[in-house]
């Protein structure tokens, strides 16, 4: 599915972080869940940011989308939207940017719809919000967007209430809702976590097939290699708050360059057959944001560490393609 | 939905309702919810048009009738002016139904409000309207009515209501406040606010619908409550003053003939009691309707 060449000369951004920044004061101080994280999205692309739970990706794209609540806050850097940095606009203007230019897709699609209101209902309201559109005309808009995500017999199924939908069709819904208004960036924050593993790669399927169709960009949050594997063109892993590793999906995963990324890999099976596979997990456990270790936030866990890594953080170096790693070099090399 | 539809869903065919046609679906067939709710519009009826029950004016009154005991065509007899204590106590239903349902609007429309916005808003405007609440709270209920009542003067409908809802809303409030933390902190209103909803519409559409059950059914409750607090106002001698026509006058009337004279007593305070119990039955049906883990 990757499509993107490996190179560094992409398109012109739609959505572009820079040094993003997002703290939580806590009982063991403030925490930087978010700490210095940047990527490009391209119109069109897919961008997967992968990382274990703690690793800052969900405050990522809630952050982007506008969404950290207090006590938690957005202290340092952009995300250019539009020619414009939203961090730097007005409530009210980033209240209109949500659902029309950025839209968003959450993990779990029950909890995410609300229980009093048809799916119809709800899908129109996103119309009526930003359109002004009458309760009819948002009602044959829902009927449409519920076709377009292919959920079957939409026209009666559109005044049904969400827990009458399988968890799937949910997911679909949610879907819809988000796509309402043509966004051009869609982030999709653990789409098919919650679902069963054959309605996943539907989801995946329908998600990638409505990106090719309106030229979105589609920023996917996943802890799932093999989503990433399938759907996405480039990929930004995350660890403890930063982005370690990005590259286009192929390079970065059949040559990761990075200690972490690689560790991953060695941690999913491959399902090849007639050979037996030993899985190496990580040694250790991701780090609490309160006590990040100093230099490189991975050397405790890590097989490559020298000295360097104890005393430096190394920096990540564009967004093409990249490693923050000092010995990027020697990673990967012995692999069998 | 049809059979083939739901095959092709991939799912079993589900009733079609959400939360508010779910609990409605409940209680029609509850016993312990249509009950009451039959004794209400009956009450209701009275209050509205007591001549639908009774043609005999509460004032006409002759006192050669005066203490009669009940008997054929004055079946609760009659008062100690002689007036016919069935009209009034038809007629006092009137005062009973308008002011447990005026307190608890006023009281709920206080509840709402700062309730919600509390609740939704936190920081300064949470802990601003929290302790005022809780300050409000410390104040005893009754001594304050009396308090109040005293330095109004006029001991009306209209000041009853002030009063009962001045002292009433403090609970409904938090309770309020406390289901709107709930349902604030939900994916779905996060989601809304994702696709660009404000937070008036976040707060209209998606908190408020999702908060509201326990204040209705704390609500139904509190009619009862209120109705028998202005009861005892009343028959204390700071709520409404003769010649209004309440079943707390009543009673309080009836008090120094209670041996010689019991059918005073009886029938206001029968009227008096299924009133309150009726609404109390209700808000246990209703908070049994709302509450999913009852089902």
């Amino acid at each position: 599915m990757p499509s993107i060449p490996a190179s560094a000369e992409l398109p012109e951004p739609v959505l572009s972080v820079r040094d993003l920044v997002v703290e939580f004061p806590t009982t063991d101080g403030v925490v930087s869940a978010v700490n210095g994280v940047g990527f490009d999205l391209a119109a069109g692309e897919t961008l997967a940011i992968l990382g274990e739970s703690g690793s800052g990706k969900s405050v990522t794209a809630q952050a982007v989308m506008g969404l950290i609540e207090r006590p938690g806050r957005v202290v340092g850097g952009s995300v250019v939207f539009g020619g414009a940095d939203l961090l730097a606009a007005s409530d009210e203007d980033r209240r209109r940017v949500r659902g029309s230019g950025l839209a968003m897709v959450f993990q779990d699609p029950l909890s995410a719809l609300n229980p009093v209101w048809s799916v119809g209902f709800q899908i129109g309201e996103v119309f009526r919000v930003h359109r002004g559109a009458s309760r009819k005309e948002a009602r044959r808009r829902a009927v449409e967007l519920l076709e377009r995500v292919r959920i079957p017999a939409a026209a009666q199924r559109v005044g049904e209430y969400p827990h009458q939908f399988s968890g799937g069709m949910r997911q679909r819904v949610m879907i819809a809702m988000a796509l309402a208004l043509d966004p051009r960036v869609l982030i999709a924050d653990e789409p098919t976590t919650a679902l069963d593993v054959t309605v996943q790669a539907q989801i995946l399927e329908l998600l990638d097939d409505l990106r090719a169709e309106t030229g979105m960009g589609l920023l996917l949050i996943t802890h799932d290699l093999g989503v990433v594997a399938e759907t996405a063109d480039r990929v930004a892993v995350m660890y403890a708050g930063r982005v370690v590793e990005t590259g286009p999906t192929d390079a970065v995963l059949v040559a990761p360059a990075h200690p972490y990324t690689e560790g991953l890999l060695a941690s999913v099976p491959r399902g090849q057959s007639g050979r037996e596979e030993r899985l190496r997990p990580i040694a250790g456990a991701p780090p609490s944001l309160a006590r990040i270790p100093s230099g490189c936030p991975f050397h405790p866990r890590c097989p490559y560490v020298v000295d360097r890594c104890r005393a430096e953080r190394p920096p990540l170096e564009g967004t093409g393609r990249a490693a923050a790693c000092w010995r990027s070099d020697e990673v990967g090399r012995g692999r069998r | 939905m049809t059979v083939t539809d739901a095959l092709a869903a991939g799912e079993a065919p589900v009733r079609e309702a959400g939360l508010w046609s779910d609990a409605w679906r409940q209680l029609r067939r509850n016993p312990l919810f249509l009950g009451p709710a039959v004794v209400i519009v009956v009450f209701t009826v009275m209050a509205v048009a007591p001549g639908l029950f009774t043609r005999a004016d509460p004032r006409a009154c002759d006192l050669s009738h005066s203490l009669l005991r009940p008997r054929a065509g004055h079946w609760f007899g009659y008062d100690l002016q002689g007036c016919d204590y069935y009209a009034r106590v038809i007629h006092g239903a009137r005062v009973s139904m308008t002011i447990g349902i005026a307190t608890v609007a006023g009281t709920a429309a206080v509840a709402v409000v700062l309730g919600t916005l509390a609740g939704f808003y936190g920081g300064l405007v949470d802990t601003l309207i929290a302790r005022v609440t809780d300050v409000w709270f410390a104040l005893p209920t009754f001594l304050g009515a009396i308090v109040v009542l005293s330095v109004l003067g006029g001991n009306g409908l209209p000041q009853l209501t002030l009063v009962l809802v001045l002292f009433g809303w403090p609970t409904m409030t938090r309770l309020m406040r406390s289901a709107v933390l709930v349902v604030r902190d939900m994916e779905y209103v996060t989601a809304a606010r994702a696709l660009g909803a404000g937070d008036v519409r976040l707060m209209v559409r998606h908190v408020l619908p999702n908060a509201l059950a326990p204040v209705i059914v704390y609500g139904a409750i509190r009619v009862g409550i209120v109705i028998a607090a202005e009861a005892t106002l009343s028959f204390l001698g700071l709520g409404l003053q003769l010649p209004a026509i309440s079943w707390g006058l009543m009673i309080a009337g009836a008090q120094p003939r209670l041996l010689s004279a019991p059918h005073l007593l009886l029938f206001p305070g029968l009227f008096l009691s299924v009133t309150v119990l009726a609404f109390v039955l209700l808000g246990d049906a209703l908070r049994d309707a709302f509450d999913p883990r009852l089902r």
